[in-house]
């Protein structure tokens, strides 16, 4: 044992990194590119996700989320690049990884002329497994639903839909979870219940990659990756995430927040002014002063404006984060 | 096993819920079979006639009453000269003007073959022609009728005639009755039809809803998935056919000479042929609308090329060959043979070994395209 070590010291590290990947990445994603005819869906993007980890990839429309969810779940082919989830590559042992994944795509896409109760049979028949057999894993969700379990799918609310679909894609136990946009037309109570859900499956041991293109979700997740225009913009945790805002940021509110938007954007010191809700958020060069910001202002006529430092949102980093990018790729 | 027993316990399960579905399958048939056997008949029943009786003799007299005595014919209107009858051919108002000439007794009875002018209105190709043959059947009979009347005093006894007497009997269908040549043809059509068009749209309704890309991340092998559509609608499409079949001995009271055995068994192969082409449409087609498209752009081509409404044999010989892949032509002609013929296995078998052909090669090119992964 001794002796094969110090002969070959680096085969035997190499392996142990690649069995270490296998066992520790419940996704791992290398350079991953796609695109359709000239629009390039996906830029070469890689990550990671960790095993029992939620991991969260939040972008608006279009950025590229669903294509990757296609990618990952074997029903798209990547351009280039590569991809394992539980360690079977994407490629070569997508039958094996369509065992052990459960994906609900951003449609609904159950039967809907099957009741609630059938929906559940049929997608654990056609993995080999019961309802009964795991149950466990769904109890928490399934409960609410079975009040309605002989209503056809087709007649479900739009939360009840949500669950039934994520129950769907739990019956047969799997290592890894594929969310595309589970929240999105779902009422705030049932989205709340939705993101408790998941905290409840991570806790069973199942990764999960959820997108959601609402910012607010984003601190629910363990880790979170801005995506926009098929690129990542930073990979990070919600609280990582706030530090990557290095520059100071005021909310400032007038009556007229047209004019006061106009009369920001001239200000020496700008480097961004957005609205968000009835204020603009203001983004000023490193080290300036509020009082110039003031004086700026009541120069301008905008006497009474009212200032004051926040910390940002996510909206903010994602926003800012995009503008940055934009800026280099031009 | 289990998973094929759900998929197709599944798919029956929407069957019965589908509300359009099960009028679609007895009520379709049972209409068309009514409204095209009666309808797209081919019997000429009723030519209009103009005659022009130039002679004015006892002969042509003779003549005319067979031709008012024939059930054929009705006569539009007795006119004296070309010119009169003229306007009725125009107005499309006669099929056929008949002329018996001046000397037309004269003639005859000289033994010199008197002409007898036609003019036949040949828009309506099928009724001319159809028309045409009833006249000369009836001329002929009157040559004969003539012959026999020995006591005639005119009869000149120097010329003997020769007449060769055809005789025919129709086989089969004695009573040359149109709905008993259509209705086992149209029973063919409709069950080839309403399965191709029902799974096409149903494997395309599932990738509209998107209830197929949740079945393709699942472990689901191809051939169960192919499987578990192909059954159901088979039974579906024996369902039609029973119907039909039922439907046309009770309307039609169609001669069932053959073994309906046999017709089931060979059924069930064409159904195969038929539901490998739907599925194999399906994996072409987006939408339902894409799907509606292609489906009809064959099915016509099928059923006008499937000799239904015209014989196959007066195709010409490369449309002849385009029948071969045509499984409702196959179809049709073993419904055909075997209810109105009572033709046995042997006598089917060439439909047999094309339809087989035909199943294999649709249903391995629908497994082929069918793509669980883009």
């Amino acid at each position: 044992m001794v002796h094969f070590e110090s002969v070959c010291p680096l085969r035997s590290s190499s392996i142990r990194t690649s069995w270490n990947r296998l066992v520790m990445q419940a996704i791992q994603v290398d350079n991953i590119s796609k695109s359709y005819g000239k629009i390039s869906a996906l830029k070469s993007v890689s990550f990671q996700v960790e095993e029992g980890e939620l991991f969260g990839l939040i972008g608006p429309d279009g950025a590229g989320k669903s294509t990757l969810f296609r990618i990952l779940t074997t029903l798209l082919l990547a351009d280039s690049g590569e991809g394992h989830v539980a360690g079977n590559h994407l490629l070569r042992d997508y039958r094996k990884i369509r065992r052990i994944v459960g994906y609900m795509p951003g449609r609904f896409s159950l039967y809907q002329d099957l009741s609630v109760e059938e929906n559940l049979s049929f997608f654990a028949t056609i993995f080999g497994t019961t309802i009964e057999e795991n149950y466990g894993l769904i109890k928490d969700i399934y409960v609410q639903l079975e009040p309605f379990k002989k209503r056809l799918a087709g007649q479900l609310s739009g939360g009840m839909k949500q669950k039934l679909a994520l129950c769907c894609a739990l019956i047969h136990r799997p290592e890894v979870l594929f969310l595309d946009e589970p929240t999105t037309g779902v009422d705030a109570v049932s989205r709340k219940e939705f993101w408790e859900m998941l905290k409840k499956l991570k806790q069973k041991g199942i990764a999960i990659l959820v997108s959601t293109p609402y910012m607010d979700e984003a601190s629910l997740c363990d880790r979170i990756a801005l995506i926009q225009n098929g690129e990542i913009l930073t990979i990070n945790t919600p609280e990582g995430l706030m530090t990557e805002y290095d520059l100071p940021l005021y909310a400032v509110k007038y009556d007229d927040t047209y004019q006061l938007l106009k009369g920001l954007r001239k200000m020496p010191y700008t480097k961004s002014v957005l609205p968000f809700g009835d204020s603009l958020h203001l983004t000023v060069e490193a080290e300036t002063p509020v009082s110039k910001i003031t004086e700026y202002l009541t120069d301008l006529g905008f006497e009474n404006a009212e200032i004051r430092p926040i910390s940002p949102t996510v909206e903010d980093i994602f926003l800012e984060l995009s503008r940055r990018t934009e800026s280099k790729n031009d | 096993m289990n998973v094929l027993r759900y998929l197709i316990q599944k798919e029956f399960i929407q069957i019965i819920r589908n509300k359009a579905l099960l009028p679609m399958m007895t009520i379709l048939p049972i209409v068309q079979l009514l409204l095209l056997s009666n309808a797209a008949s081919n019997d000429v029943k009723n030519v209009n006639l103009v005659l022009i009786d130039k002679d004015r003799s006892q002969t042509s007299r003779l003549l005319r009453n067979k031709i008012e005595a024939a059930n054929e014919f009705s006569i539009v209107s007795y006119a004296t000269n070309n010119s009169e009858a003229m306007p009725y051919l125009q107005a499309n108002e006669a099929d056929i003007v008949l002329e018996i000439p001046n000397d037309f007794e004269r003639e005859y009875f000289r033994g010199e073959a008197p002409d007898l002018q036609l003019l036949v209105n040949a828009i309506n190709g099928q009724q001319a022609t159809v028309g045409f043959g009833y006249l000369n059947r009836i001329i002929a009979g009157f040559n004969g009728d003539i012959l026999e009347n020995g006591s005639m005093a005119q009869m000149s006894q120097t010329a003997p005639r020769a007449m060769i007497q055809i005789a025919s009997r129709n086989w089969y269908n004695p009573e040359l009755k149109y709905t008993h040549f259509m209705a086992p043809g149209i029973l063919a059509e409709i069950t080839a039809l309403l399965t191709i068009v029902l799974t096409a749209m149903n494997v395309v309704r599932e990738r509209e809803l998107g209830t197929i890309e949740q079945i393709n991340v699942t472990p689901i092998k191809k051939w169960q998935f192919i499987l578990g559509k192909l059954i159901p609608f088979l039974i579906l499409g024996l369902v039609i056919l029973t119907v039909g079949i039922i439907a046309s001995k009770l309307f039609f009271d169609i001669p069932i000479r053959g073994s309906v055995t046999l017709v089931f068994g060979y059924a069930i192969v064409n159904l195969v042929a038929v539901l490998g082409f739907g599925l194999l449409i399906s994996n072409f087609a987006e939408t339902q609308q894409q799907a509606i498209f292609v489906a009809f752009f064959f099915v016509l081509i099928f059923i006008l090329m499937c000799g239904l409404f015209t014989p196959i044999e007066s195709m010409p010989k490369w449309a002849q060959y385009f029948t071969i892949p045509n499984p409702l032509a196959h179809f049709i002609s073993v419904s055909r043979k075997v209810l109105m013929k009572g033709s046995g296995l042997a006598d089917i078998k060439m439909e047999f070994i094309y339809t087989i052909i035909l199943a294999l090669v649709f249903n391995s090119l629908a497994i082929w395209s069918y793509k669980k992964q883009q």
